[in-house]
């Protein structure tokens, strides 16, 4: 037996709300099930499941607000028997040897005798029973038609809520009027839109408290350094249009998948960027998460967990940033996503300021600024000449490393940027 | 003959064979009640007094002795034309068609080949009931070494033969009883496309509508009353359902992206369900909607009129269902 | 085998009867021409009319528990059976109150109750049954004859040839009834026989075999009791050929190319119900009187029967699939 507790996805969360159950009791869940939303005051996050087995009981009803931790559901992992519930317990059993014998004839407990049937038989009876139900619920419904163009388009659609076909499966033009919508961008009301305007405004005021608990706690505890980089992208964007000249518009990369690129393949090389400081110390990670700062178009921003970026190539680095942005502004980042960033990339150069130097965002201790990809009056061998730039900073913690070493980091990035060809 | 002139479907069907007759005189017309008779649906009426007994003949109660008769005569160098009275009739000549026809090119290596036209009657409509009305081309269809077509229009009608006479396997020719009196226009022979290809009657956008025989106007009517719901219908009709034209019907479906197949024969087993798999296995990706199919109910058809309509497709099932593929 | 069973009585109450069920059948069949045009019965209709005699002749010596196996031309077959003429009437009106629930219509007539096993459409189709029914009597040691009845056309399709050998084979208690009426649709006899009498490609097979005027219901009834009561004893299948002639198109939709009218008169001078009236007048064992009554008689039957259909209902649509399967209990 598996309780499942109200996840935390992120430090300052303190409680969350089942927005929505995906499941009931008798339901076989697979690990990596969606089997909830809850409602955080940072938004909607979807909720996994990472085992896989058959729901006994759920122990809140949606709509709950529940502590951080505390039990909600509890799941029977695969192979185990079933426990006598008093759920299963009133289920009537069908194959009473009495048909005749009503099961609601009185109160009497031993007059109708369940217990006779031998436990191994109910949980046949439990785990062959068809929820079909439950299975058009869990899993999203989309067309092919709509799967292969969203797929094209490079998002995730999982992240689309209902659709407007049969028992709410996405279709192509529900694909269509959203792209529709991203183009004309800041039109806030998308066909897919999810919440009323009260609860937008809730969740934005529950947002912006979020922040605040988070950047005090960065500034009150954080001794943050900063350095900053002026970085050339010539060979980086000579390499861009030349790969771009040969891809379909939909497939052509933007310069920030080989900064993104760069930043990681860097953070590998000086792991003391890329971890957590708890309890007074240092823990690297294995990997680097590469935390994405995604600002929502409601207001406020979100953090999503780019994994194993330094393993990715500026083709695979473009398909997640596209994806994950979309997804961050519908409320349907998964859990691990919200959890897992190492490290944290703050990119404002698309709102044109030049460069940033940023808040930490804790418990990690390091957050990479990028500026405005920019043309400046560049002096290189005593000539002066236009090259384009961008300002890349560092804002880390001085608990775990020195600017020395920080400026060994954007040097390193600087490296990579000027050969993009390694970072394929 | 004036290519403005109108005829029905059975006088476009007689022509095709006077005129096959008349450039050919290997071409004979062989079947029951052909010749005295005037055709029992009245497709050879006249026939016999213009080419007399030795071309158009009349044959015994014997469909598997005179399709036979006709495999024996194509292979020794005539090109007959059989008439089997109705599909229910040609179950007793099933056998010479499917063990002999169809196999006889290939089990004797390529050293025999069987040019034979078989022409039948298929359909329901007129209350004959469970002994005279079904729809069985697509057993036909199933069978690799015959070709199946299915003129709908009176163009198909006049010209299909012709090029069934040419091709040098056997040819059946599926003509559906409520097309016998349809009357149309006949264009030019040479604006009829090749025997084996489908032909978009339609075009249109929302939803590939795919027919043949006596449902195509059905389904004509059909996209006509969708049209008026705004939904834009595109009609394939199929033609030749072996071989089928799979490129005319994937690619309607990959820039319709929905799928409905209208098929009088019964549900289990039929060309719709091969096509609903054909478009399943090939154009996966393209698809918005699960394919469906209208076919025929599971049940031999009856024959009170309320009850034939309700076991057969109907313009209104069509109309209904294609709303709900493009779910509006 | 004695006299007395292969000779019927020849008696006035005995001929009036087969008078009378030969005009139920010629009235009612006129009545459906009618109907037809009025379009309340639809679907293929084929008519009877001039062939009474064989089905009036032949049914006169079965027993209840007989069964019959006939044609898509059966509604004489049907009436002479003892199917009543309201649930006959009422299947080609497609009424749910007819013998086949109106699902069959004209050419599918049945009612296990009587053992009428159709109404078959698919010409020499039933001819295997019939064969397979008597195997199933002999089998059980049921003493019973199977009568099937088919036109001449069915004696080019191959099922003839092997349910007559089957039958013999096998010793089997058939009554085959060839109705030659001559035109097969509207093809010949003369062009699509290369041995134009029927009873000798029997007779190849083994069977005991003969021809008989089928317009004389006395011959006909006496053939048939003699076959019968000879196929009863144990001696196996027996065919007779009756000569007789139709007197309408194939079905209604038939301009008759395939003959002429003076044809069609000539047989009408024979007809079976001519004959046995113009012998029974002669003979003085019929006036006037008595032959109205006969015809008011089957003209109440016929209203009523009418009367009956249109008053039934068509079932409803909803119950479409019904009768593909045995309905589970």
């Amino acid at each position: 037996m598996k309780t499942i507790t109200m996840p935390s996805f992120g430090a300052d969360m303190e409680q969350g709300k089942v927005a929505e159950w995906n499941i009931k009791p008798g339901d076989t869940v697979h690990r990596g099930d969606i089997i909830a939303t809850i409602e955080t005051m940072k938004g909607l996050i979807d909720m996994e499941v990472f085992d896989d087995g058959i729901v006994e009981q759920l122990l809140v009803q949606a709509g709950s607000e529940v502590p951080v931790g505390e039990p909600i559901a509890t799941l029977r992992l695969l192979g185990e028997v079933a426990v006598e519930t008093p759920q299963i317990k009133t289920t009537p059993v069908e194959k009473s040897e009495k048909p005749s014998t009503p099961l609601y004839a009185n109160n009497e407990a031993d007059y109708t005798t369940p217990v006779s049937t031998p436990p191994s038989e109910t949980t046949a009876a439990i785990s062959t029973q068809p929820h079909l139900e439950t299975a058009q619920q869990a899993i999203s419904l989309i067309s092919p038609a709509a799967r292969y163009q969203a797929e094209q388009q490079g998002f995730d659609w999982r992240t689309l809520p209902m659709g407007t076909g049969p028992n709410g499966a996405i279709v192509l033009a529900d694909i269509q009027r959203y792209f529709q919508a991203e183009k004309s961008d800041l039109n806030a009301t998308t066909p897919v839109k999810k919440h009323t305007h009260i609860e937008h405004d809730e969740n934005e005021q529950k947002m912006r408290q979020a922040i605040a608990a988070v950047v005090s706690q960065s500034k009150r505890e954080i001794p943050h350094y900063y350095l900053n980089q002026d970085i050339s992208l010539t060979h980086a964007l000579q390499w861009l249009q030349h790969y771009n000249e040969t891809q379909p518009p939909e497939s052509r990369l933007l310069i920030n998948a080989l900064i993104y690129c760069a930043i990681a393949k860097a953070l590998q090389k000086f792991p003391t960027f890329n971890g957590f400081f708890q309890n007074n110390r240092f823990q690297p990670a294995e990997q680097v998460h590469l935390g994405n700062a995604i600002n929502l178009r409601q207001g406020g921003l979100m953090v999503a967990a780019i994994h194993n970026a330094a393993t990715l190539t500026p083709v695979t680095m473009m398909e997640k940033l596209k994806d994950q942005v979309i997804r961050a502004r519908e409320g349907h980042l998964t859990m691990s996503e919200m959890q897992d960033a190492t490290v944290t990339i703050s990119n404002l150069g698309d709102r044109g300021s030049d460069a940033i130097l940023g808040v930490i965002f804790p418990p990690q201790v390091a957050l990479i600024g990028v500026g405005r990809v920019r043309e400046v009056a560049w002096v290189e061998n005593h000539i002066i000449k236009p090259v384009t730039i961008v300002s890349m900073s560092l804002a880390a913690d001085h608990r775990v490393t020195d600017g020395h070493d920080g400026a060994r980091l954007l040097s390193k990035i600087n490296k990579l940027l000027q050969k993009p060809e390694q970072l394929t | 003959m004036n290519h403005t002139e109108q005829l029905t479907y059975r006088e476009a069907m007689r022509e095709a064979i006077r005129e096959a007759m008349q450039q050919d005189p290997s071409v004979f017309l062989m079947g029951e009640d052909v010749g005295h008779y005037g055709g029992c649906y009245a497709v050879s009426k006249g026939l016999l007094q213009e080419f007399g007994e030795s071309r158009i003949v009349d044959t015994p109660l014997s469909e598997s002795g005179f399709v036979g008769a006709g495999i024996g005569a194509a292979m020794g160098g005539m090109r007959p034309i059989v008439e089997v009275m109705t599909v229910n009739f040609s179950l007793l000549a099933l056998d010479q068609i499917v063990n002999n026809a169809a196999t006889l090119r290939h089990m004797s290596g390529g050293q025999l080949g069987v040019p034979l036209v078989i022409r039948m009657a298929t359909g329901s409509g007129k209350q004959l009931a469970a002994q005279h009305s079904h729809s069985l081309e697509n057993w036909y269809a199933h069978v690799p070494g015959i070709k199946v077509l299915a003129p709908a229009t009176i163009a198909d009608a006049r010209y299909m033969l012709a090029m069934a006479l040419v091709d040098p396997d056997p040819v059946l020719i599926f003509e559906h009883v409520m097309l016998y009196n349809r009357k149309e226009a006949v264009p030019k022979a040479d604006d009829c496309p090749a025997m084996d290809q489908a032909v978009v009657r339609q075009q249109g956008s929302d939803i590939t509508l795919v027919s043949y025989g006596g449902s195509l106007f059905k389904t004509l009517a059909a996209a006509e009353a969708l049209t008026e719901q705004k939904i834009s219908a595109e009609v394939i009709d199929l033609r030749s359902l072996r071989p089928l034209d799979t490129q005319t019907l994937f690619s309607s479906v990959n820039k319709t992206h929905r799928l409905l197949v209208v098929d009088e024969g019964w549900r289990t087993g039929s060309l719709a369900g091969e096509i609903c798999a054909l478009v399943a296995e090939h154009c996966f990706w393209a698809l918005d909607a699960p394919p469906q199919r209208v076919c025929s109910q599971e049940v031999p058809i009856p024959y009170p009129k309320h009850l034939e309509i309700a076991a057969t497709p109907q313009v209104e099932h069509i109309v209904t269902t294609a709303k709900q593929i493009v779910y509006r | 085998m004695t006299a007395a069973n292969t000779k019927p009585h020849i008696n006035k109450t005995h001929l009036h009867f087969l008078l009378k069920q030969m005009v139920r059948i010629r009235r009612f069949e006129e009545k459906c021409a009618e109907l037809y045009m009025q379009e309340k019965i639809r679907g293929f209709l084929h008519l009877y009319i001039g062939e009474e005699a064989v089905a009036v002749g032949v049914m006169k010596v079965l027993q209840e528990d007989d069964a019959v196996v006939a044609t898509y031309r059966e509604h004489g077959h049907a009436l002479a059976k003892g199917l009543s003429m309201d649930e006959v009437m009422a299947e080609m009106f497609g009424k749910v109150t007819g013998s086949s629930r109106g699902r069959g219509g004209s050419m599918h007539i049945f009612d296990a109750s009587k053992r009428f096993y159709g109404g078959n459409a698919i010409v020499a189709g039933a001819l295997p049954m019939a064969v397979g029914l008597a195997l199933a009597d002999k089998m059980q040691n049921r003493n019973r004859v199977t009568v099937c009845f088919f036109g001449e056309g069915a004696a080019a399709e191959g099922e003839f040839h092997e349910s007559l050998n089957l039958a013999k084979l096998w010793s089997l208690p058939v009554l085959f009834v060839c109705e030659n009426n001559l035109y097969a649709m509207g093809t010949a006899l003369s062009i699509s026989e290369s041995e134009q009498h029927i009873f000798k490609k029997a007779q190849s097979y083994g069977l005991a075999a003969v021809e008989v005027d089928g317009m004389n219901v006395v011959d006909v009834e006496a053939a048939a009791q003699k076959c019968c009561t000879a196929i009863r004893q144990g001696e196996g299948p027996h065919l007779i050929e009756c000569h007789t002639y139709r007197f309408r198109g194939h079905s209604m939709f038939d301009t008759q190319l395939y003959r002429s009218p003076e044809e069609v008169s000539t047989w009408q001078q024979k007809g079976p119900i001519l004959q046995l009236k113009q012998w029974l007048e002669h003979n003085g064992k019929l006036d006037e009187v008595e032959w109205q009554q006969i015809e008011v008689e089957v003209q109440q039957e016929i209203e009523q029967a009418v009367a009956f259909a249109e008053q039934s209902e068509f079932e409803p649509a909803s119950e479409l699939c019904r009768d593909v399967y045995l309905e589970s209990a």
